[in-house]
């Protein structure tokens, strides 16, 4: 018990988790998006692959590091648009071509990485973003090393979490993107496109989650390798439904997940030998179902998830 | 009333499938001018003014609107965006809310530019509350609209079309859920804005408020215009005769006596989330052989009495009985199976299931009859018999059984409703809002069966915001009011309508 009490006060453990709980950060926030529009984004998991990829080799081009993220953003976009034009226009089931976005870009990721890289055994390196010196932050006790540890994309995650907040709740846009979710009628009637707000809207959450993915191979890591992404995609899809379709809540979820996970490697490390090592970690993952099963019960979902909507008929 | 045109629809056809829901309709708008336009449910009445807002592309013909110079241009069809530039506002017959946002999201939606930073809330609620005040229309404009009761609802659809300063309003069943007096405020507030130049087309199917307040008169019948009259040279009769090309029928309630009660609910207390969603202290008892009425304006707590009744809310206190069983864990089975019959107030939410045809709709809720299911398995053939023998019945007109529930006009899935519900023969039927946005023949069909029902034993609970319906077939009274539930033994009109507002003399 006074190790997980250790463990729960050190510095390193709170660094820790918010590191890993970035990619979830983005990703979460991009699902969301999607969802308060009324698109649910199974592609999730084959962007995060898709960003990874494509920002690392940019960055390994020379593009710098900016530049990665930017391609990154762009072809987490592209994906977006791919799936926005099946299921949004064309009215297919979302489930399915959202499984097929994640099939396709984790193959073409894969496959232009081989095609770039022919001949490499160990994955090549760039430079990743470094952590940011913030002036007084890091002079503070606890707060100073946790969050003196964070790179650019942590800042921009949590950024990103405003943001998103603010345009979804503040702005005519965010409105309009939360009735179209619930009653596309609403806003056919008062003369918006359903088709190009739930398009903007997954594109732009596309993006988001591609930033997820790059964040592994630019800030986490420094290469990039297979399976890296490992499932990411799919918990941020259960995380949408434990924050109830909120910012905020989406935000805390993704940092329990991230605790418990920085959490679970290290009582590994402590108390390995007794106990097997799949067992922590399975969990987190155990302990998001646990999270879901309570939170879900209160979830308000879009009402309009998942229902296609065509101009024109009843 | 100068005699400028402000609209016209030139020869507008439009087919789905094999309906011709419009056929080559012709129809001019005046400046200042209160236009009303029948028909039967399914004429097409709302197709044709979904074309004018450009929600459907027409198959045919034109549409002329004045602009600011006042000369006639041609409207962009199919573009709802190209509608209200050119000031049409429209109030459809089904809500076009977001039950997320608040009512001022809902109004404001679309309104103003998408990329702007941010709302400046106070302008917009000080524009709203101004059109509030000039139009008697009072919502609570800071309540996620899901929240609202249907009628609270109703205003908001309206309120949208007057932020937009529509010079042409479009209004199709405005007053279905509104109640009298709401809706002659309503018509009141329009017949002075129509001073200052607005042109209005409404769809009703309630004759009093279309010989009171419309200037001429325009009726469809199976989507072609049959008729053109102005409403001074009208009466009830005249129109009647042009819509279904034949008399009304008069209904007649005989006295009966009264057998066992059905249903008592005493002192029933049931705290809801809000003052419209509780019930406090109330009783009453139905027997065998009688409507009760309940008279009320809509969000008094008829939805939680009703769905007390279905079995879909728990009392905090008081007792449940059927019959003479007293009823512990009330729940939607056990309420079906004791014979309760419902006919939902928000049908579309509560009553079909849109996506799937009409024929899977009107066994929905008989799937143990074995007349359409054998060992656990849906007969499709005897079930689509099943359903055309009840659409027959019933009269509900639309493409056909096979068909999405959904592509029924609103006046036919109310019928589906209905027929699915009388055909069970239940002992006891829950009536809420019946009779609302069905056409004059339909309407008077329902009355019909509802008394039917009750003279071959069932008892019918009959919640309703039409006193005039519920004079005609209740056998009691009572008043629902905030919550609170009274009897009443007067069939004075006025003093009803006193106990409805509230207002105890
Ligand atoms: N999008 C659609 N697809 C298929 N059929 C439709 C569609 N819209 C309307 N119809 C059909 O066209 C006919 C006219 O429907 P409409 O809704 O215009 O009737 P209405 O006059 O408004 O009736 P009500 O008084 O019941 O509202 C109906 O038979 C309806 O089933
Ligand atoms: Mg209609």
């Amino acid at each position: 018990m006074m190790d997980i009490f250790n463990i729960l006060i050190s510095e390193s453990f709170w660094a820790a988790s918010l590191r890993i709980s970035t990619p979830l950060i983005f990703g979460v926030l991009g699902a969301l998006l999607c969802e308060k529009s009324g698109v649910l984004n199974l592609g999730i998991e084959g962007i995060f692959v898709a960003g990874a990829m494509s920002g690392w080799l940019a960055v390994w081009l020379g593009a710098g590091l900016l530049g990665g993220v930017m391609v990154a953003a762009l072809t987490g976009a592209l994906f977006g648009l791919i799936h926005a034009i099946l299921t949004i226009p064309l009215g297919l089931s979302q489930h399915v071509s959202g499984l097929g976005v994640t099939l396709f870009a984790t193959s073409i990721s894969y496959f232009i990485y081989r095609t770039a890289l022919p001949n490499v055994t160990s994955p090549p390196r760039i430079e990743p973003f470094r952590p940011i010196d913030l002036p007084i932050i890091s002079d503070l006790p606890f707060f100073g090393p946790v969050f003196g540890q964070q790179t650019a994309m942590t800042w921009l995650a949590l950024l990103m979490v405003l943001v998103v907040w603010y345009v979804l709740y503040r702005t005519p846009l965010g409105t309009a993107i939360q009735a179209v979710g619930d009653n596309p009628n609403s806003v056919d009637a008062q003369g918006l496109s359903v088709y190009a707000l739930r398009v903007g809207a997954v594109v732009a959450g596309s993006s988001l989650m591609a930033l997820g993915g790059a964040f592994l191979t630019m800030s986490a890591f420094d290469a990039f390798f297979f399976g890296m992404v490992n499932g990411r995609g799919w918990i941020c899809i259960a995380l949408v439904i434990f924050a109830s379709w909120r910012p905020g809540k989406a935000l805390l979820g993704a940092l329990l997940f991230g605790a418990f996970d920085a959490l679970q490697v290290r009582l590994q490390t402590e108390v390995g030998s007794f106990v097997p090592g799949q067992v922590f970690l399975m969990a987190p993952y155990l302990l998001s179902i646990v999270a879901l099963i309570v939170a879900a019960r209160r979830a308000d979902y879009p009402r309009a998830l998942l229902v296609p909507w065509f101009k024109g008929e009843r | 009333m100068s005699a400028k045109n402000v609209l016209s629809l030139l020869s507008l056809s439009k087919r789905f499938g094999t309906t011709l829901a419009n056929d080559q309709v012709t129809l001019d708008l005046k400046r200042g001018e209160i236009l009303a336009l029948l028909g039967e449910n399914g004429a097409g009445k709302t197709t044709l003014m979904n074309m004018l807002f450009g929600h459907y592309l027409p198959d045919e013909g034109s549409i002329l609107i004045s602009n600011a110079e006042d000369k006639m241009v041609p409207l962009t069809p199919g573009h709802p965006q190209a509608a209200l530039a050119a000031g049409i506002g429209m109030v459809h017959q089904h809500f076009t809310l977001a039950e997320n946002l608040t009512a001022l999201e809902n109004i404001t939606l679309g309104s103003e530019p998408l990329w702007a930073l941010g709302t400046n809330k106070v302008k917009v609620r000080e524009k709203i509350e101004k059109i509030i005040k000039r139009s008697g229309l009072k919502v609570d404009l800071n309540v996620a609209v899901g929240r609202l009761s249907v009628g609270e609802k109703q205003r908001v659809e309206i309120l949208k079309a007057l932020y937009r300063d529509a010079k042409i309003l479009v209004l199709d069943e405005p007053t279905a859920v509104l109640t009298p007096q709401e809706a002659d405020l309503l018509f009141k507030n329009i017949q002075a804005m129509t001073l200052d130049g607005l042109s209005v087309i409404f769809i009703s199917h309630k004759l009093r408020e279309v010989l009171e307040f419309s200037h001429r008169i325009v009726v469809l019948r199976n989507g072609k215009k049959v008729g053109e009259i102005l409403t001074c040279d009208a009466d009830e009769k005249i129109i009647a005769n042009m819509m279904v090309g034949e008399d009304a029928k008069v209904l007649k309630r005989t006295k009966l006596k009264v057998g066992q009660s059905l249903l008592s609910l005493s002192a029933i207390t049931l705290k809801g989330n809000s003052l419209r969603n509780s019930l406090s202290d109330i009783s009453l008892v139905v027997h065998e052989h009688e409507v009760l009425g309940v008279a009320g304006v809509s969000g008094n707590g008829q939805s939680v009495l009703a769905e007390l009744i279905s079995g879909l809310s728990f009392p905090n206190l008081g007792e449940i009985k059927i019959g003479s069983n007293r009823i512990d864990k009330p729940s939607p089975m056990a309420m079906i199976s004791a014979g309760i019959g419902r006919i939902p107030e928000d049908r579309h939410r509560d009553g079909i299931v849109g996506s799937m045809t009409v024929a899977e709709n009107a066994i929905l809720e008989s799937l143990n009859d074995p007349r359409v299911q054998r060992f656990g398995f849906l007969r499709q053939e005897a079930m689509t018999d099943y359903a055309e023998k009840l659409c027959e019945a019933y009269d509900v007109r639309g493409p056909g059984v096979r068909f999405p529930a959904r592509l029924l006009s609103g006046g036919n899935i109310q019928k589906l409703i209905l027929a699915r519900v009388f055909e069970k023969l239940p002992s006891l039927i829950l009536a809420n809002q019946p009779t609302r946005g069905l056409d004059l023949g339909a309407a008077s069909d329902v009355e019909r069966r509802l008394l039917d029902a009750r003279n071959r034993g069932a008892g019918v609970i009959l919640i309703s915001e039409d006193l005039d319906e519920i004079l005609r077939l209740s056998d009691r009274i009572m008043v629902m009011y905030s919550g609170e539930l009274k009897e009443v033994s007067s069939r004075n009109r006025e003093e009803i309508g006193m106990l409805m507002a509230g207002k105890n003399k």
